[in-house]
């Protein structure tokens, strides 16, 4: 029941990526391996430092674009799955696209919506909304379905009323799917954002960091794309630590998934 | 088609038990006392005025695993929309009838099974109901807890009292469990049929002394006779 330690939790994790990070640092320095191959941490650190101004422009626009589709795909995940839940027919009629949409390939579409949409900045928000979407249905449509049915038909012996019963049972009792399936689609919602800007292609001022790595491979500025990869990594891994905390402050009393070990 | 001929009368302040098998439609015919169903032939009358609702005690505590004790126990007053000042005093005073107010604020993961039953408990007590339907509440409990709860709900619902007590109506498996708690128990049978009564003529208040007596073992095996007649019946059927 205890739970690990601040050094279990976080020390042990940022060793071993320290570790990684200086084996990764030594090998390039004693085998000579030349940096549009595989530059050294400490040269994308200092390349990232240099570009800093322009790579945080960019970086501000992933992250932006991230949240809005993030943020649609909570909206759309979670009304959508209300909906299948009141009613089998709306799911029955509509799942299928839902699953169509999902097992799609994000890159396949992209063009298409580049079309459609006639809008780079249209086609990365759709392309980030499409992936974070479904994770959010599913999970939350699971949570909906896996209310306690004696606590269902108390709620109906009580003549609870629908907005009742939506309020102090099926939102407290689909809270730690709908978690689940937001800590998937965070991490989703970048990847679809970097997917769509490489489909859209878009060059120039209003880019983000998927645009700043094709362009570094074009001009084969491997550091710079290495310190743009970087920061796609690092914004992934601050989205996969909040939503988790988010998941713990709302959960850590009540549910096994967040009790520790 | 879970029952097949069910022909009861409860009379109203009576503590009546079911007991049979797995199967035979005790379950069904506490839903439809409780209008959670509804019979596909023949009638149900209820003496009750019209918006009184049942309290009803699940299988398993069904609790709300997210709320505390407290918030669980409130629940029906929370739905009916009573003020909070009300509230507080009538979850208190339930609380205290079953022993769980030093545990108002735990969460149900933190209790035992025998606490999470006494919350249950509370949670239909603090309505003040006029009938109780109890579906095998301390099934899946060991016996010395089983024990102290069937004492718990004979002070809850205080048949055979001075007052107008409630009407209360318990599925149960265990005959010891059937005769210590009753006035009458209802012996059924698969399919979904009523195959006898025994009148447990066994005065109130009942304590765990009265397990020992002589009347207590006799009537525990006219009612496992009536059982096993049941079942023998329809094996060769």
């Amino acid at each position: 029941m205890t739970r690990p330690g601040p050094w279990a939790r976080l020390g042990v994790p940022a060793l071993s990526v320290a570790v990684f990070l200086l084996a990764w640092e030594i090998a390039v320095r004693a085998l000579h391996i030349p940096a549009y191959l595989l530059p050294s941490p400490s040269l994308i650190a200092t390349t990232l430092a240099a570009n800093f101004a322009s790579l945080a422009t960019s970086w501000w626009f992933t992250v932006r674009i991230t949240l809005i589709a993030l943020g649609l795909a909570i909206s759309g995940g979670v009304l959508i799955a209300a909906l299948f839940a009141f009613s089998r027919h709306a799911e029955r009629a509509l799942a299928p696209f839902a699953v169509v949409l999902q097992v799609t390939p994000i890159v396949a579409i992209a063009p298409l919506i580049m079309i459609l949409t006639d809008s780079p900045l249209a086609t990365v928000i759709v392309c980030a909304w499409l992936v974070a979407f479904f994770p959010i249905l599913a999970n939350t449509l699971t949570g909906l379905r896996s209310v306690d049915a004696n606590l269902r038909d108390l709620f109906a012996l009580q003549r609870a009323s629908r907005w009742q019963t939506l309020r102090h049972l099926l939102v407290p009792a689909a809270l730690p799917s709908f978690m689940t399936g937001l800590r998937i689609a965070g991490g989703l919602a970048l990847i679809g954002e970097v997917g769509g800007e490489f489909a859209a292609g878009a060059a120039g001022r209003d880019t983000g960091l998927a645009s700043r790595i094709l362009e570094s491979a074009f001009r084969t500025e491997i550091p710079k794309m290495f310190a743009a990869l970087a920061l796609v990594a690092a914004t992934g891994v601050a989205l996969y630590l909040a939503t988790g905390a988010l998941s713990r402050l709302l959960l850590q009393r009540w549910h096994e998934s967040e009790r520790g070990d | 088609m879970a029952l097949a001929d069910v022909d009861l009368h409860i009379a109203s302040g009576e503590f009546v038990s079911l007991l049979g098998p797995s199967g035979c439609g005790k379950s069904t015919v506490l839903r439809l006392l409780s209008g959670l169903d509804t019979p596909t032939s023949g009638t149900i009358a209820r003496g009750l005025p019209g918006d009184a609702v049942p309290g009803y005690v699940f299988q398993d505590a069904a609790l709300m695993p997210w709320a505390s004790v407290r918030r669980n126990v409130e629940l029906p007053l929370l739905l009916r929309s009573e003020r909070p000042a009300q509230r507080r005093q009538r979850v208190d005073a339930a609380l205290r009838a079953v022993g769980l107010a030093d545990s108002a604020d735990a969460v149900p993961r933190e209790l035992s099974g025998g606490m999470r039953m006494r919350a249950s408990l509370a949670r239909a007590l603090v309505t003040a109901p006029r009938l109780w339907l109890l579906d095998e509440p301390f099934g899946a409990l060991d016996e010395i807890t089983r024990f102290a709860l069937n004492q718990t709900l004979l002070s809850l619902c205080q048949p055979g009292g001075d007052a107008t007590p409630a009407t209360a109506v318990f599925v149960t498996h265990s005959v010891y469990e059937a005769v210590f708690l009753s006035q009458r128990v209802v012996v059924m049978a698969r399919p979904g049929r009523v195959v006898g009564e025994v009148a447990v003529d066994l005065p109130y208040p009942r304590d765990a002394s009265l397990r020992a007596t002589p009347q207590f073992a006799a009537l525990c095996a006219r009612v496992s006779d009536t059982l096993q007649r049941a079942s023998v019946a329809g094996a060769s059927a």
